[in-house]
């Protein structure tokens, strides 16, 4: 079917998936308001979410299954859309699964913690689908705010609310520089829809016109804040120590995939001729966020503070993606980033199992010797690790994720992204560095005397990471699946309606 | 009533809402006392509100009664008296020498422009662009706003309620006493 999105109730039916996430976390919230806080009703409310994103998750696929299309509007109905869509839907379960047992034990009772993290997928879901400056800066939005909460969710850690607060702050700022170069663009082009944006750059010839370029590098700077590129990451660091585990987690997978998606989305329909103007910044871009986010990442003694610094690594390496802007680019894009959420919610959920209440015991020093008390984490640790690094076979995913990434920008007409190949294999090289470490450590030191043996791990955080570490593995060994997987589903141009009204 | 005195009334009335404007204005930046101030705010956010009535823009004179005057200055009433800022002797201001000589250098520039603007050959005349006289011929005075709104931009409009809830419930959420453990 396709879809004239210029109807309501066409529109309406062209965001089933969106829109049944939506209702389903205003009914949840509407729940988790029934009863005062506490343990069992947090826990109701968490079991509910998952049932309600599983429900998502299998309406998205059937949406995908129909092939539907649209005509030019303000959302895209295409193979991009629901593929993002899943992720966010994969990350969202991983958060909120890890959420439940973490949030009784640190005695966060907010039921509504697991509802904004339905919100937050929701404006994700928006992102990926939004064809319009309009809706994107709407969606960005609702998962911002959404996650400035989340990241304050633990009242009782003073570093959880300096975190937030920063985020929010730079949040904040960062959204002035997008809505600014959203304005600019409008002002240069007439249009906030991005396939007339697009169209009006060709006709009335505006590649070199100085408010549009000014417009489009002040939106690299409020993307690139959003994933926490060098050198807008300032904030990341602290705000993912200081968030909750699993909230951590979805912001290192979900908030840093949906702003790729959008900005990727972006990107080819808008912006595809201005590649003169844009590319060499992305390159710097990503050549600083490879370099700067592993060399300090090797000084990291805090576990998660470590994590985050990879995070904005991985950053880089997408950008890499993402400057070769060709279709294998996207492809190599969204198989990258389906290992490195894998990996990231496994790595996260062994981080959740370590700590103890007061997130204490989250130095790498706590990881030695975890092999004799814990080997199902230790070996579960050790394997998304090795995913985040790209080691082959034991890496599963991650190599191949690499892999296809170096392929993609190869691959390209621009000469300029050879160099960009060569730093990032450099740059896997340096984070050897300190995922080995922590492999090490685990496997090869001995249990310091008088450690305390970490408590036992509960069910779903062994789901999490279970499902993680099989999921890794296995695209591993089928990594022609996944990538036909990602081939397929690229951003496809709207389809012009064919029984168009005449003028 | 002849359609002679039309312009007198009009003048009358200009004059009438200007100056209680003005004099508002005046005592709103005068006056020590931080609720006083702000409700001196609402007097001149009503007078401004008469005066776009009159110039046929009724729309947004009442959105500037329910935006300004309503939901805007009771946030700033609810901020002054949930931080207790009523008593005037705690309160320090700007109005030193230096804030004194800039503002009198901001209110000549700003007079300086509207010299400028009135002596400027340009036609001080807006055009109103096509679309918006069809559009008003036939849906009346909110047609123009109300047509895009919930046509072309129905999605972002819709969207845009489910950010507000977001940001409510996630502002009820941070607000809230902490549960008891």
């Amino acid at each position: 079917m396709n879809f004239d999105l210029s109807v309501p109730t066409q529109l309406m039916q062209a965001l089933t998936p969106d829109v049944f996430l939506m209702v389903g976390a205003m009914a949840l919230m509407l729940v988790s308001a029934l009863r005062p806080d506490s343990d069992e009703h947090q826990r109701l409310v968490g079991y509910c979410s998952i049932g309600v994103l599983l429900a998502t998750l299998g309406i998205v696929i059937w949406f995908g299954s129909r092939g539907f299309t649209s005509g030019p509007g303000v959302i895209a109905v295409d193979g991009y859309r629901l593929a993002a869509d899943m992720l966010f839907i994969l990350a969202a379960l991983g958060a909120i699964a890890l959420g439940i047992e973490y949030n009784g034990r640190e005695g966060i009772w907010n039921a509504e913690s697991h509802v904004l993290v339905l919100f937050a997928t929701s404006g994700m879901m928006i992102m990926a689908a939004a064809r319009d400056l309009m809706i994107v800066f709407i969606g960005i939005e609702i998962m911002s705010i959404a996650v400035y909460v989340l990241a304050g969710m633990n009242r009782r850690s003073p570093r959880s609310a300096e975190g937030a607060l920063k985020y929010f702050l730079l949040g904040a700022f960062s959204t002035g520089f997008l809505l600014y170069g959203i304005a600019l663009v409008y002002g240069s082009t007439g249009s906030t829809n991005f396939t007339t944006i697009g169209h009006n750059i060709v006709q009335y010839k505006l590649a070199h016109q100085g408010m549009l370029l000014m417009g489009v590098g002040l939106l690299l700077v409020g993307f690139a804040f959003k994933v926490a590129a060098v050198p807008f990451h300032m904030w990341a660091p602290d705000v993912y120590e200081g968030a909750p585990t699993p909230i951590t987690a979805y912001m290192a997978a979900a908030v840093k995939a949906a702003a790729f998606a959008t900005f990727l989305r972006l990107w080819r329909e808008s912006f595809d001729l201005l590649d003169f103007a844009w590319l060499m910044p992305v390159w710097w871009i990503a050549a600083a966020t490879m370099i700067y986010g592993n060399l300090v990442a090797l000084a990291q003694r805090n576990v998660k503070r470590l994590l985050a610094y990879s995070s904005i690594v991985h950053s880089g390496y997408l950008l890499v993606a993402i400057a070769a802007g060709t279709n294998s680019g996207s492809a190599a894009f969204l198989f990258y980033l389906l290992a490195y959420t894998l990996a990231t919610f496994g790595a996260f959920a062994v981080v959740c199992a370590m700590s103890r209440p007061g997130d204490r015991d989250l130095e790498i020093t706590d990881y030695e010797g975890l092999w004799r008390v814990r080997p199902g984490l230790a070996i579960g640790m050790a394997i998304c690790m090795l995913a985040l690094l790209g080691f082959p076979v034991f890496g599963g995913a991650g190599f191949w994720a690499k892999v296809y990434v170096l392929a993609a920008a190869e691959a390209t007409p621009f000469r300029q992204l050879m160099p960009l190949t060569v730093l990032l294999v450099l740059a896997s090289v340096i984070s050897a560095g300190y995922y080995l470490q922590i492999v090490r450590v685990m496997f090869m030191k001995p249990r310091p005397e008088g450690a305390q043996v970490p408590a036992a791990t509960g069910a779903l955080t062994r789901l999490v990471l279970a499902i993680s570490v099989a999921l890794v593995i296995l695209v591993g060994l089928i990594p022609a699946r996944a990538v036909g997987w990602a081939r397929n589903n690229q951003p496809t141009a709207p389809v012009t309606l064919s029984t168009a009204k005449a003028p | 009533m002849g359609n002679e005195f039309l312009p007198l009334l009009y003048s009358f009335h200009f004059y009438l809402f200007g100056l209680i404007s003005i004099a508002a204005a005046i005592a709103f930046v005068t006056r020590k006392s931080p609720v006083a101030a702000a409700m001196w705010l609402v007097v001149t956010m009503f007078a401004l509100a008469a005066l776009y009535v009159m110039m046929d823009a009724q729309f947004i004179g009442v959105m500037q009664v329910l935006v300004y005057a309503g939901a805007i200055m009771v946030v700033f009433l609810f901020v002054v008296m949930l931080l207790n800022l009523g008593h005037p002797s705690e309160l320090s201001d700007i109005r030193g020498k230096w804030g004194r000589i800039i503002a009198g250098f901001l209110g000549l520039a700003l007079l300086a422009e509207i010299m400028t603007l009135t002596r400027s050959p340009l036609e001080l005349k807006l055009v109103v662009p096509a679309i918006a006289v069809s559009v008003n011929s036939t849906g009346g005075i909110i047609g123009g706003v109300a047509g895009p709104l919930f046509r072309e931009y129905l999605l972002a409009f819709e969207l845009t309620s489910i950010l507000l809830l977001v940001a409510i419930a996630g502002a009820v959420v941070l607000g809230r006493k902490r549960s008891a453990n």
